[in-house]
């Protein structure tokens, strides 16, 4: 019995933990490489999770809405990012708090607009393999908490592929490291930022979609994933895209061990937990370099 | 006093003739007048209402001034406001319910709560960027949130419903003690950020929001700087929500954590203008009674969005507040 429980607390809590990798991959880009603190991010997922619930209400796939639904994302990213830029890039990085207020504002603008047009009822999806589970042994995994949990190794491969061995996906690294010495090697460093911030725009709407298919979304589940986020990325380590999986399936085993073994109620805290005690024990994070 | 004209210059000018002492006297008199005006009007006006309106204009106040001590002289954007007021008012709840505590046991015991809250939360981030100070602090309200939630004593999400003990006679009623009492915490908070701006405390804060590394060259004690300023900060928060169960008789966590104080926290020393202790008051008593008189015709939704959208419109275009946008007018036309 203790061991069913056990076997299965790990299994649930990697996957989420997997999942919590795909939500931060976002904030990993913006934050982690280019140094913008979007704390709107977790509500641009969940701004994704409604669009996807509505183009599932209309007889389409999740997955395939999310898909269709990454172009325009990472165009409204593109312009989101101009906006911000316009107006705080170029007064400096001495404007990071302001930058942070804008963002609060811009999520809960988003949050209470969704909260307008939708209601406070949650949005779902309603796909055939949502309540099967997939068992091995004393193992069971639900489909819809495997199925999300599939999505993040496979975006983040994508995208670290696209960091590794394109030349925008170069330039971006380049940008994180000296926009000086980039624009010297007749690059817009501008046109570079906008593109990657345009991308993680596009990942939140991936999120949104594993988001509404583990369970049902309402306009202010982003507020917990902030911290959640927050601690997967700095956990990480700044920019380290491989280790937001790590570091998401150890915040999402911790979890689950405390849902199981103490009580649910307290799991919302484990993240903060953790992001507090890295912020103060180890700020550089697992893989990341000293800062 | 070459520092103190040096800081004269800084502050607004017109009234750069008068002697900082002289100012400091006029400025005692008009918060005793503030007061005094409180207590006679608790006499005059019969309805009640008007003091359960002007107790949450006020309490506003005294928030956006806590806010800025530590977001708008140091430079430290606190998105938990909500984590101290809610830490002060279950301080209150809690002593109420297990002693039958006064109001005047419980604001002082909330004050030390939120400044040791505070201080542990600078102590554990503030050696970081102040980027992680700010995510810090919102993970620091759902820590607290989910902490009250698991105490059963404090009556989890339910809530907790307690009778407080009767106020002084002369008071009038409860809504018009309670109100007078916070009014109290406001004046005193007011005082206390506009002793710290025209102290070395408040030079030492400025400095801090310039440049870290300047100001820790020159031989700013910046680390101490920044732990005084959460304490400070998370004290007035805290004592802010103390009366809360006074003023109620009930207290539930969704509203002490929630969503609209926190806003109100950061919008209204942003819409006054933060460099300076008339700002918070000004953003507080426009936002706070436009909001008073909003919660009746619309939606509280619409509601926080419009003060959603405000936000960001004066961070885009006027990041110095109103009192900044005069500053500018005033400048133009000499």
């Amino acid at each position: 019995m203790f061991l069913d429980q056990f076997v299965n607390a790990i299994g649930t809590g990697v996957m989420l933990g997997s999942i919590y990798a795909a939500l931060a991959l976002g904030l990993a880009v913006t934050f982690g490489l280019l140094h913008i603190p979007n704390i709107a991010h977790p509500a641009f997922v969940v701004a994704g999770a409604y669009v996807v619930a509505v183009g599932n209400s209309c007889g389409f796939d999740p997955l395939l809405v999310a898909l269709v639904a990454l172009v325009p994302f990472y165009v409204a990213g593109l312009g989101f990012y101009e906006f911000y830029a316009r107006l705080f890039e170029r007064r400096g990085a001495a404007d990071t708090m302001n930058a942070l207020t804008l963002f609060f504002g811009v999520s809960l603008v988003v949050e209470t607009a969704l909260l307008i047009k939708f209601g406070t009822n949650q949005q779902s999806v309603s796909v055939a393999y949502v309540g099967q589970s997939l068992t091995i042994g004393l193992l069971s995994l639900p489909y819809r908490l495997l199925v999300p949990a599939l999505l993040a190794p496979v975006m983040i491969l994508l995208l670290w592929l696209y960091l590794r061995f394109t030349h925008a996906g170069i330039a971006i690294r380049a940008v994180a490291h000296d926009e000086r010495a980039l624009s010297v090697s007749g690059i817009d460093p501008r046109w570079i930022k906008r593109h990657a911030f345009g991308i993680a725009a596009a990942t939140a709407v991936v999120a949104g979609a594993a988001l509404i298919i583990i369970g049902p979304v309402d306009p202010f589940g982003g507020r917990l994933m902030i911290g959640r986020t927050f601690a997967v990325v700095v956990l990480a380590g700044m920019g380290s895209l491989p280790g937001t999986i790590a570091a998401g399936i150890l915040i999402g085993v911790s979890e689950s061990m405390v849902s199981a073994f103490a009580s649910p109620s307290w799991a919302p805290a484990v993240a903060f937990s953790i992001l507090l005690a890295t912020l103060a024990l180890r700020p550089e994070g697992l893989f990341g370099a000293h800062r | 006093m070459t520092a103190k004209t040096s800081l004269m210059t800084a502050a607004p000018p017109p009234a750069a003739a008068r002697a900082p002492e002289a100012r400091t006297l006029v400025f005692c008199a008009c918060a005793l007048a503030v007061l005094a005006l409180g207590a006679v009007l608790t006499q005059t006006i019969a309805n009640p209402y008007v003091f359960f309106a002007a107790f949450i204009i006020v309490q506003q106040v005294a928030l956006a001034t806590g806010w800025n001590v530590l977001g708008g002289y140091a430079g430290y954007i606190n998105f938990g406001a909500t984590a101290f007021y809610g830490a002060g008012a279950y301080t209150g709840a809690f002593l109420l319910k297990a002693y039958g505590a006064s109001i005047f046991l419980c604001l002082p015991a909330a004050a030390l709560v939120g400044g040791g809250l505070g201080l542990l939360m600078g102590y554990m981030t503030l050696r970081v960027q102040g980027v992680y100070f700010a995510i810090a602090t919102i993970a620091l309200v759902v820590m607290m949130h989910t902490l009250v939630l698991n105490i059963d004593y404090l009556g989890g999400a339910s809530g907790l419903a307690l009778m407080p003990p009767e106020p002084p006679a002369w008071t009038g009623g409860q809504v018009q003690f309670v109100f007078l009492v916070m009014l109290g915490i406001a004046v005193l908070a007011v005082a206390c950020a506009r002793w710290i701006e025209i102290s070395w405390v408040g030079r030492g804060f400025r400095a801090l929001r310039a440049s870290e590394e300047a100001a820790e060259c020159a031989g700013v004690p910046t680390f101490r700087l920044k732990l005084s300023a959460c304490a400070i900060s998370g004290a007035i928060l805290a004592m802010t929500g103390a009366p809360l169960v006074f003023y109620a008789s009930f207290i539930e966590p969704e509203t002490v954590f929630g969503l609209a104080l926190a806003l109100n926290a950061i919008a209204m020393p942003l819409i006054g203008g933060k460099k300076s202790w008339p700002g918070p008051i000004i953003g507080a008593v426009l936002l706070g009674s436009v909001q008073q008189a909003a919660t009746i015709t619309i939606s509280s939704e619409l509601n926080i969005l419009l003060v959603g959208v405000v936000l960001i419109g004066f961070v885009a275009a006027a990041p110095d507040g109103i009192l900044g946008l005069v500053d500018t007018l005033r400048k133009g036309r000499q």
